[in-house]
């Protein structure tokens, strides 16, 4: 996983509440059992004219011109609910988005994201809209700024944010503590046997 | 200070304290499916790891699998069966029980574990699956997971968390006959919004909760992932007991008393804080039927639409045209063209058995295409031996083989562009059944009702 320090984009505002995975990526789109190939079919329902199509709606936010390369993505209450299909993040990362500044998210999507090197970030972001046209995302000093200075200070846990600003695997940190874990096991089966098939 | 239930299922789980937010959490059972399971088994052998503990985790097919009578690995949608063949081999690999097509233990994950007793009182469980706090109904913390954290959580038998706050809604009174767990739940998330529980785990209590027979409460918990909840969780009673005595992986005669006697210290103690307290009284809930694109948009059948959530009015003019229509609208009344009747939200034995009471001896409206997918092939034996699918076949309901089937659109089979149905399942989201398809959430009686009548229609209104 790539280490986030410090990002600068143009943000694209989908301002909704309540964008489920669904709509992040749609069922039919998630093709093979993989990673990767995912970010074609990333808000395919929004994005294209037809299901299962590849004509661009030229309505659509995304396919605006200026917001091509933007890497911040902006949205409402509850953005990723629904189902815990890790797909979602997948498409938006291999599209390009690093972070996502929303007023709240579901609570697997937002552990999705931490895992995958974007950075949730909880903001009530109509505050922000008059400055999308390019904004610093700020891990270490946790806050959002402008081109005017004004700035946005953000909470993320400690744990999130070491694992987003150092790229660790999670799985090799938990590796280390495979005598404790072992140790606990030994002990809870003589509490709890019926735990253990 | 008292414990809540959460708190002693995180104390005893608990193998270390991260850092003050963060818990290593011993991870009593995995459960995977071929769509998201396989591809977190992948990333697994990929990355040269093995599975921990496989004799604790289970594996079944139920998201892509078909549900058409005489299913083979084939699906109708396209690509489904590498996710089957490639699940099936990571499984065999890993040494991961599978309850494959043909087995008589095959299903949706969430109906066929508590069916098993896979799920125990006090036990964590976890799957790459969002409606995995359904199991919460039996007293265990059951949460959803991404693929990764299932990579995590088969490698290490553990899972960093973050430590959930917690919320109980205290469910005073009883609910009125012919209102179910169902209804109940879209009435919660309604009145509370669909991020009311806010990444907490949700205790639920109160004689209407102790009223509850253990697969309703299933319905409750399983909703729960709609009101954006981490978990939901009711304490274990008798009921939970005499549900799992004998079934397969119960702990046997020997260990049985022991268990028993741990499942009935878990329960909230009285003094136990909350962070968050809701109460409603059950007298108030009436059948719900969606009218929206996300299950807040929920109404009392008898209601007219009427948006009235605060800053939300762009989103309840979007659902208006979404699901054509307008502001004021009748639910009941409501042509329809499609039910279904499925899903890990009500497609367990009950359920099944309360549709068939309603449908017996009457057949569905001309037009209206019905189907009934039971939850897993255990439930579709039990209803096949009490005579419950002639029912449902002579009303004019496809009679299918178990699987999460039509509650999602991936690619196969849907209903249709624009159709309507009323549907038992837990998500109306926009395309969620099919390209542009208007679904209305409610009970497997008011799908029963509505396809009989051809239209939205009032389960109490039917004869029994």
């Amino acid at each position: 996983m790539t280490p986030f320090t410090v990002l600068e984009s143009i943000a694209v505002p989908f301002i909704q509440d309540n964008v489920d995975t669904d709509t992040i990526i749609p069922s039919r789109e998630i093709k093979a059992v993989s990673k990767r190939g995912l970010a074609g079919g990333l808000f395919a329902g929004l994005r294209y004219t037809e299901i299962g199509g590849r004509q661009e709606n030229p309505d659509f936010v995304l396919n605006k011109p200026i917001y091509r390369n933007a890497r911040i993505l902006m949205s409402g209450k509850n953005f990723g609910c629904g189902s815990s299909r890790e797909q979602a993040v997948w498409a938006l990362a291999e599209y390009g988005f690093r972070a996502i500044l929303a007023h709240s998210f579901n609570p697997i999507f937002r552990r999705n994201c931490i895992r995958n090197g974007i950075v949730p970030v909880e903001l009530d972001v109509t505050k922000l809209l008059d400055a999308a046209d390019h904004l610093v995302v700020d891990l270490d000093a946790q806050e959002v700024r402008d081109s005017k200075g004004r700035l946005w200070p953000f909470a993320i846990a400690t744990e999130a944010k070491s694992m987003l600003r150092n790229g660790f695997d999670e799985i090799d940190l938990t590796l280390l503590r495979a005598a404790e874990i072992e140790a606990f096991r030994t002990r809870d089966r003589a509490r709890r046997p019926w735990a253990y098939l | 200070m008292g414990k809540t239930i959460f708190e002693k299922i995180w104390s005893e789980h608990c193998v270390s304290e991260i850092n003050d937010e963060v818990g290593l959490l011993l991870i009593d059972r995995i459960l995977l499916h071929e769509r998201t399971g396989g591809v977190a088994l992948q990333g697994l052998a990929t990355a040269g790891r093995a599975v921990k503990a496989p004799h604790n985790c289970f594996a079944t097919m139920d998201h892509v699998v078909d549900t058409l009578p005489g299913r083979t690995d084939e699906t109708t949608m396209p690509t489904g069966k590498s996710f089957i063949t490639a699940t099936r081999a990571a499984a065999k690999a890993a040494g991961i029980r599978l309850f494959d097509i043909g087995d008589p233990r095959q299903g949706i994950v969430h109906v066929m574990s508590p069916e098993q007793a896979i799920v125990l009182p006090g036990l964590t469980l976890v799957c790459p699956d969002s409606h995995t706090l359904t199991q919460g109904a039996l007293g265990a913390l059951a949460w959803g997971i991404g693929s990764t954290e299932a990579e995590h959580a088969l490698a290490t038998s553990t899972l960093r968390v973050a430590r959930p706050k917690t919320m109980r809604v205290t469910v005073e009174g009883l609910l009125h006959k012919g209102v179910t767990a169902k209804d109940l739940a879209l009435f919660i998330i309604a009145r509370f919004g669909s991020s009311g529980a806010k990444s907490h785990v949700v205790e639920y209590a109160g004689p209407a909760i102790d009223a509850l027979d253990i697969e309703a409460r299933m319905t409750l918990c399983n909703m729960t992932a709609e009101f954006g909840a981490f978990s939901a969780i009711i304490a274990p009673d008798m009921k939970v007991f005499a549900y799992l005595r004998g079934r397969p992986f119960a702990p046997d005669d020997t260990l049985w008393p022991k268990a028993v006697a741990h499942w009935r210290g878990l329960a909230s103690d009285p003094d136990a804080l909350f962070d968050i307290e809701h109460r409603v009284n059950a007298s108030e809930v009436q059948p719900m039927v969606s009218w929206g694109t996300n299950p807040e948009q929920s109404i009392a059948i008898g209601d007219r639409v009427a948006p009235s959530m605060p800053n939300a009015e762009a989103a309840a003019t979007r659902a208006l045209n979404y699901m054509d229509l307008k502001p004021g609208s009748a639910l009941e009344g409501l042509k329809i063209d499609a039910a279904f009747i499925g899903s890990c939200t009500n497609s367990r034995i009950s359920d099944l058995r309360r549709a068939a009471a309603i449908l017996r001896g009457r057949k569905v409206a001309s037009g209206v295409r019905a189907i009934c997918v039971p939850g897993s092939t255990t439930v579709k034996l039990q209803a096949e031996a009490e005579g419950l699918h002639k029912i449902f076949i002579e009303a004019g309901f496809e009679w299918r083989e178990s699987g999460c089937s039509m509650c999602f659109f991936a690619g196969g089979e849907s209903f249709g562009l624009h159709q309507r149905v009323i549907t038992s399942t837990n998500r109306n989201f926009e395309s969620r059944q099919g390209p542009n398809t208007r679904s209305h959430l409610a009970s497997p009686e008011t799908v029963a009702a509505s396809a009989l009548a051809g239209h939205i229609s009032d389960p109490r209104m039917v004869q029994l």
